[in-house]
Formats: C-alpha cells, structure tokens, sequence
C-alpha cells in the first residue's frame, strides 16, 4: 500500500488525509498532540458530500513520520516556512507537493530539501467542525503539475491516487496556467470578500450599476490578466467566468481571507496578492487596483493592533 | 431641516437673534419634544439655550426666507420634498456633506445657496447637543437664479449670531476640498480600521490616499473649479498627534454601527462629475464599490 503523510489538519489537509486513507497508508503531521492524539483514538470523520470515518496514523513529530512515497504539504500559506523547515532532512523517499494558494509555495520548500516536487491548486472547500470532523462542502477538483524533479506522468500518478480516493483530480503537463487562473481569481476574491464582509456571492458579478461590486471585480480580474499575460503565462479559466459560475452555484462561500480577518488572523495575502503585485512589478504592469486592495487588507491585518 | 449636531448648531445659535425666527424641522420626535420643553442647548465650544419652534409635521412650517438642509445626504431628497412648500419666496441652503445636495434641492425650489460648514459636535441625547469645533461656514450661489446679497444676508446672519461665516461668488473651491479630503480619508478608515492617523503614517496607505485625491483634484480641475486649500496639505496636517491622530473618520463609525454611509455623495460624487467631465477616477469608484460592498453584507444573514 502507498504510504502518504499529510502535513497539515485544516479542511483541505483533513479532506485529503480522510480520503485518502481509504487507498493508502496515511499519516497526518499537526502541531498540536492533542489533534494528533484524537486522530489516532478516534479517527477522522468527514460528512457532507462524503460520510465514512477514516482511520489514520497521526503525529507531531517530524523525526517519527514513516517513509512514505508522497507527502502533501497542506498548511496555510502562512505556515508553510516553518513547516518545511521542520521537514528539513525528513521524508528522503517522498515526493512531495505543495497545495497552497498564490505563488511561490515551491520555492520556499525546495529551499529545504531535495526532494522532487509536484505544484497542485485545490478548488474543493470543506469545513472543520473540531479536531477529529471534517465536513466536505465542494467537491471541485484538485490540479496537479510537476515542478521540480518530476514529470506530467507523476502528476497523473498522484492524480490518479487521489480520483481513487474519491475525490476529484486532474493532471497537467504545465500547472502555471491553473495555478495563475487560480491565483487571479483569490487575489481578487478573497481581497474582496475580506474588504467588504461579503462571503463570494452575487454582488461580485453584479455590473447593472456604475458603483455595483462585479465592475470592481472585473477591473481586477482585468489587471491580473494583463500581468499573466506580460508574464507570458496563457491562462487555463478565465477568472471573471470563475467568479460568475462561483457565486451561480448557490452555495455562499466564505473566502478563508474573509474568516482571518474576522478572527483577527494573519492573512495569507502576501502569497496571494502580495505575488501577484510583485510579479506586476517585475513584468512591469501597472496594477493600481490590486495595489490597492493589497494595501487595504494588509491595513487591515494591522488594525488588529488598534 | 434636519438637525443632528451641524444641524442643531445652527439652529440654535440663529434663534438667539432678535431679528430672525428659527424652526426646527426634525424626524425625531423625542428631540422635537425636548426643544420645545427644554430648548436647544449646546455645551462645548459655546454655551447656548436656543428656542427654536421644532416640528416633525412640515405642515406646520411657515413660509420662510432662509432653509438649511442640514440631513445626511441621503436623506437630501425627502427632506427637500417634505419642507418645499415654505420657500415659495425664500432660498434653500446645505450644509451638508459631499456632492449633489444643491442639485436635489434645486429639483423642488427655486434658488439654492451652496453652503460648506466645518463646524462639528454631536447629538448628546433629546434637544442636548455638544459642540466640539467652531468652524467656519462658506456659502455661495448655486446658479444666477440666487444673488450674491442674499447669500451675505444668510452669512451675515450666522456671524451676529456667533458662528462664523462667508459669502462667495463660488463656494465649489471651498466644497470639492472638504469633497476630496472626506472622500481620499474616510473610506480607507472604513475599510481598514485605522485612525486618520495611523493610516497617513503608512507610506503604502498614504499613496492609495494620494491617488485618491488626485483624482478628485483632477476632476475638480475639468470643472474649472480652484480648490481654495490644498487637501494633501490638510490630510498631513489632521494627522498630528496634536491635531486629529486618533480620529476615528465618521464613516468608520458608521461602518463599526452598521449605519448607511455618505459613500454615495462621496467618493460616489466624484465618480459621477469625473464621468461627466471625461476624467476617469477607477480608484474613487474601486472604494466606492468597497463601501457600498460592507454596507450589502449587513443584509446578509
């Protein structure tokens, strides 16, 4: 049996390890012993658009994970440095892939370890309800590309491993095109929704009005593309149709920027639209609304001071 | 028409003249109440017992020569459709915030006089109001229908009765800079919790208010219009410990109590003459769209 280690027990890493423990040997690595110790005892129950509960192996202690084939990193952007620092010298069989939002995941792995690298952008959302319960809310698909060390055929691989765990997943020979589709569409969603309070529902392609929502969406849509596009990146979905068919689905979803601000939690817009302002200035486009809301919602992150 | 703090400032020092009678025009029919019983007593920069005649019934108004509409902007057009009706003979000043005040006027009375007041203070409770700054008022004719004389006598009137006041033949330099500073500052405050001042001391946050302003110096510029201060100077100034550091802009207020902003008359205001005067203002109608984006979530559940 393929043995897997996922890092990380937030709602994607928990959809993950779940299912996949149903095809493979699975092991979570979390911060806490107290999480570790519930999945252990009690295993790890996921409802929603799956309902079984899974039983897994679970540690917080990088030097006891077994040698596993792959290893999913699937933390918060913001804890992806430390995270693989702590993997430094770990896992020496593992491939392992970064899911985070945003650019730059893979950097700041590589920069830890030789181990060959898969890039994947995630569309599915769940939501932890404690430690040992995960529900799954959308059961959108994974993406999954080489980046270092690997070829489209481990991306099929592990694509495969995924599919056969009941959860959606394709492969893709180059994953930028995805993952800039992926990283324009939260750039300006989740900037948004963290501005505004709005969870990504029909204001934002909403355009009748001068002053409604989608105009402001559309601009920054609009900016991110012209950034892709300098960057010579072609891109798979258009993120404006992403958006329109996102807030069609009637399902009123909370961006995780818009549930940090509001629990006063650092944000993981410097790998989102801090990227995307940066690559802007490298490829030299000019973005004033993106620049914008980046500066709005870092602003915000230091309200939280006040 | 309207008296919340600015409103109530004027009302109550005005009837402290022995040549002018003041009515007082207000909703809340607690505070008409307590004037009538109490009067109108302000504390702070001046201590004033005022006896304006107050009504929530507009049919009780006399004909008058001098209305102030002093509602939030949102509420211009009610007010002005409810009150016409006693300014057959008489002119209709605001001072009130942002763009398009004078125009919702102009749509039910004849002359309109542009007003743009810094005073400030705020509804205590029924007929108590504290007066915070004394400030001063500029009034000027909305169009040739309204003379410069009856401008000075309104503006003369406000002076004798201690709030001090101007007449000039165009009182837009005078708007579109309270316009820009309000709108360049209070939004991003909104937005982003921070007070006046720890917003200026982010040179990243400071640009996103430059950017602001220059788009509004700009369409302020298409109309011909010489702004009589410059606002960055203004936004800079406001932002010493000793000025207004800790300032909570009063669309964050809002915000924080889930009240409706001025948004709208605002950046929104911008955004609209831009648009007539072929300026483009992306970053005026990106917060625009912000603002009017936190106040669509209140609805949600």
């Amino acid at each position: 049996m393929t043995r897997v280690v996922v890092a990380g027990a937030g709602s994607i890493g928990s959809l993950l390890a779940a299912h996949l423990a149903r095809v493979a040997e699975v092991t979570v690595l979390t911060r806490r012993e107290e999480q570790a110790t519930a999945l252990r005892e009690q295993g790890l129950r996921v409802s929603g658009r799956s309902d079984f509960t899974a039983r897994l192996d679970a540690t917080t202690d990088p030097a006891a994970l077994p040698d596993a084939e792959l290893a999913i990193l699937a933390c918060k952007g913001t804890d992806l440095e430390p995270l693989a620092a702590r993997l430094k010298g770990t896992l020496p069989g593992a491939t392992v892939m970064t899911i985070q939002n945003g650019l730059g995941a893979e950097e700041i792995v590589a920069a830890h370890g030789e181990w060959p690298l898969l890039s994947a952008v995630t569309f599915m959302s769940g939501t932890r309800h404690g430690d040992g319960h995960v529900e799954y809310v959308l059961d959108t698909a994974t993406w999954i590309g080489p980046y270092r060390g690997t070829t489209e055929e481990d991306a099929r691989g592990t694509a495969e491993l995924v599919e056969s765990a009941g959860l959606k997943a394709e492969a893709f020979a180059d994953l930028r095109p995805a993952q800039w589709s992926k990283l324009i569409f939260n750039a300006t969603v989740n900037g948004v929704a963290a501005l505004t309070g709005l969870p990504h529902d029909f204001h934002f392609a909403q355009t009748e009005e001068l002053s409604d929502l989608g105009n402001l969406v559309r601009g920054l849509v609009d900016e991110g593309k012209a950034v892709a596009a300098a960057a010579g990146v072609e891109l798979h979905d258009d993120p404006w149709e992403m958006n329109v068919l996102a807030t069609q689905r009637g399902h009123r979803h909370f961006p995780s920027m818009l549930e940090d601000v509001e629990a006063r939690r650092p944000t993981e817009l410097e790998l989102i639209n801090g990227s995307l302002v940066r690559e802007a200035g490298r490829v030299g486009v000019t973005v004033p609304l993106q620049t914008a809301v980046y500066r709005l919602v870092k602003a915000r992150e230091a309200s939280y001071s006040e | 028409m309207g008296t919340g703090a600015v409103g109530s400032l004027f009302a109550a020092n005005l009837s402290l003249l022995d040549d002018v009678e003041v009515w007082a025009f207000d909703l809340n029919e607690l505070h008409v109440a307590a004037i009538n019983r109490d009067g109108l007593r302000l504390s702070g920069a001046g201590d004033v017992v005022g006896r304006p005649k107050a009504t929530s019934d507009a049919a009780e108004l006399p004909q008058c020569d001098f209305g102030i509409v002093a509602t939030k902007a949102m509420h211009t057009e009610s007010a002005i459709t409810a009150t016409a009706h006693a300014f057959e003979g008489g002119c209709v000043a605001t001072v009130q915030n942002g763009l398009g005040n004078e125009e919702a006027i102009a749509g039910h009375v004849e002359r309109v006089i542009r007003g743009t007041t810094f005073p400030a203070g705020k509804l205590l409770g029924p007929g108590q109001v504290q007066w915070d700054v004394k400030g001063d008022t500029t009034f000027g004719p909305y169009d040739e229908r309204t003379s410069l004389a009856e401008v000075e006598r309104l503006a003369d009137a406000c002076r004798r009765a201690g709030m001090p006041a101007q007449a000039v033949e165009d009182a837009r330099g005078s708007q579109w800079r309270k316009v820009i500073f309000n709108a360049s500052t209070n939004p991003i405050g909104a937005l982003t919790g921070l007070t006046h001042g720890r917003v200026c001391e982010r040179p990243d946050l400071r640009a996103l208010v430059t950017g602001l302003v220059d788009e509004g110096k700009t369409v302020a510029a298409a109309q011909r219009i010489e702004l009589d201060a410059d606002p960055e100077e203004l936004i800079d100034h406001a932002a010493r410990k000793d000025v207004a550091y800790d300032h909570k802009a009063s669309m964050l207020q809002d915000v924080e109590s889930r009240r409706a902003t001025e948004i709208d008359y605002l950046n929104g205001g911008i955004v609209r003459f831009g648009g007539e005067h072929g300026v483009p203002t992306p970053l005026n109608a990106a917060i625009q769209a912000l603002v009017k984006g936190v106040e669509a979530s209140w609805t949600q559940s």
